[in-house]
């Protein structure tokens, strides 16, 4: 029977690259927007660390001008870092990461797509944060297109390390700790570069530099780590 | 070459050909690292600006070469197990680990003792130390790693990852000193052929630096053989090597 042959056929044609892509890039978000907790939480967490550092440190506004962008880039980090173990954890308990690893379609694109929609629902966010806390951090006024191209080259990077780490430590019990011990080292370069771009802004001097700099990290991390990562995972789940 | 080099897989060949090298290692060391520490100490003459405080050189230049050249053995044998498969090179990475922890330590400690005489702190965030201090995290995390797992061959193979991405620190650690405009001092003693400082400082330099390098192989090895014989304390040539010494 020719129909049913054919109905077969195309049944068993396997998935673009690309519709792969999409299919888990939509997965992820929707199964995010289902927990909205989980994407407001660590941005609420990012707010909360930011107005401690004025009451710590006082409210003196040329101080706190001063340490804006570390203030913020830290905690970027940290958010990211609490963020991260969503990225796998959830679908490492309900088994549905052993079936994307057993699927035919190659680990790259899958956690590429994976690592993306992280980012689209904890990086992003941050940045539309981030101008409003600079203002009551008093940040410098030529400072603001800096902090946002930062965070917005920046942040990508931070969810393409960080998806190393959580990969390396989901099947672990108590991976929370040495998550952070594991990836926090990775994040200095990005860290360093971000704020000395801001810093370099604040004093009207050009800071594309510092600029290419993170946009190097960007390409190599978006390049290389979902390899580390599709490694890690295939140990992590044995 | 396989051929020469595969009897070496079996962790029972690998720990008596280890056991048979130890000794010379030892011998090396203590040669070298004794003539080298006193006639560094001692006999080498002191600098015309940094006074005797420049002898700390001895143990600082080493500990951070090493430092560096460990976490490249790691690596080294972290892609050879994963590419290759091979049980032993785990075993090696989880023996180097520790060692390499303990010489980014050293070159991090002596370096701000150093500092604090010459440059009149004991740390400056620049570009040096920083990057050596990421690296004493690495190597952190790598032994934390190799510590939260309960099965070993699992434990290798994620610390094993961790150490190939951290790779790309030590380029960054070597050309710090010519990239960035830092406090610490550029490169003196790895110019083949012509180093930059007098012969009679330069030579003691060698011989502390060999014995180093003889220090460190000997404490490997010792430890690469404990770490075969827990990884294999089941394998009746391990239990008749216990019971053979125990009733000596």
């Amino acid at each position: 029977m020719p129909v049913t042959m054919k109905n077969d056929q195309t049944l068993l044609k396997p998935l673009s690259y690309r519709a792969t892509f999409w299919l888990v890039f939509k997965r992820d978000l929707t199964i995010a927007f289902r927990h909205k907790d989980d994407i407001l939480n660590p941005l609420l967490f990012f707010v909360i660390v930011i107005t401690l550092f004025p009451l710590g440190i006082g409210p003196e506004s040329a101080t706190l001008a001063r340490i804006a962008p570390g203030i913020i880039w830290v905690a970027a980090l940290l958010s990211t870092l609490l963020s991260l173990d969503r990225l796998f954890k959830s679908d490492h308990t309900d088994g549905s990461l052993e079936q994307m690893l057993l699927s035919p379609q190659p680990l790259f694109i899958i956690v590429l797509a994976k690592i993306i929609a992280h980012w689209c629902l904890t990086g992003l966010p941050l940045i539309f944060v981030a101008p409003l806390l600079a203002v009551m951090l008093n940040l410098h006024e030529n400072s603001y297109l800096a902090l946002m191209l930062t965070l917005l080259i920046g942040t990508p990077i931070l969810s393409f390390l960080g998806a190393i780490g959580v990969a390396l430590t989901v099947g672990i019990k108590k991976g929370g700790v040495l998550l952070s011990l594991l990836v926090l080292p990775l994040y200095i370069p990005v860290l360093i570069f971000a704020t000395s771009a801001i810093d370099t802004a604040s004093l009207n001097l050009p800071y594309d530099g510092q600029l290419a700099i993170i946009a190097a990290l960007l390409i190599g991390s978006i390049t290389l780590s979902p390899f580390a990562v599709s490694a890690a995972l295939k140990v992590s789940t044995n | 070459m396989w051929k020469w080099l595969h009897p070496y897989a079996n962790p029972e060949v690998s720990y008596h050909f280890t056991k048979k090298l130890m000794p010379w290692f030892s011998m090396l060391t203590l040669t070298f690292l004794s003539i080298g520490i006193v006639w560094a100490l001692l006999f080498a003459p002191a600098d015309y600006q940094q006074g005797n405080s420049f002898r700390i050189f001895y143990l600082h230049v080493p500990a951070a070469i090493l430092s560096m050249g460990i976490y490249v053995g790691i690596a080294i044998a972290a892609l050879s197990s994963l590419v290759w498969q091979l049980k032993l090179a785990d075993a090696s990475a989880a023996a180097m680990a520790p060692v390499g922890a303990v010489f980014t330590a050293i070159a991090l400690i002596t370096g701000s003792a150093w500092g604090k005489p010459t440059w009149g702190t004991w740390w400056v965030w620049d570009a040096r130390l920083t990057s050596e201090l990421i690296l004493l995290f690495l190597y952190l995390g790598i032994i934390a790693l190799h510590n939260a797992f309960e099965d070993k061959a699992l434990a290798g193979k994620a610390a094993g990852i961790l150490a190939l991405v951290g790779v790309v620190n030590i380029p960054i650690i070597k050309y710090s000193v010519e990239w960035w405009n830092t406090l610490h001092q550029g490169t003196t003693v790895s110019k083949l052929g012509a180093p930059s400082m007098s012969s009679d400082m330069y030579w003691p330099f060698v011989f502390c630096f060999i014995g180093f390098i003889g220090l460190v192989t000997w404490v490997i090895c010792i430890r690469f053989c404990s770490e075969i014989l827990a990884r294999n304390a089941m394998r009746p040539w391990v239990r008749t090597l216990v019971n053979d010494t125990e009733e000596k």
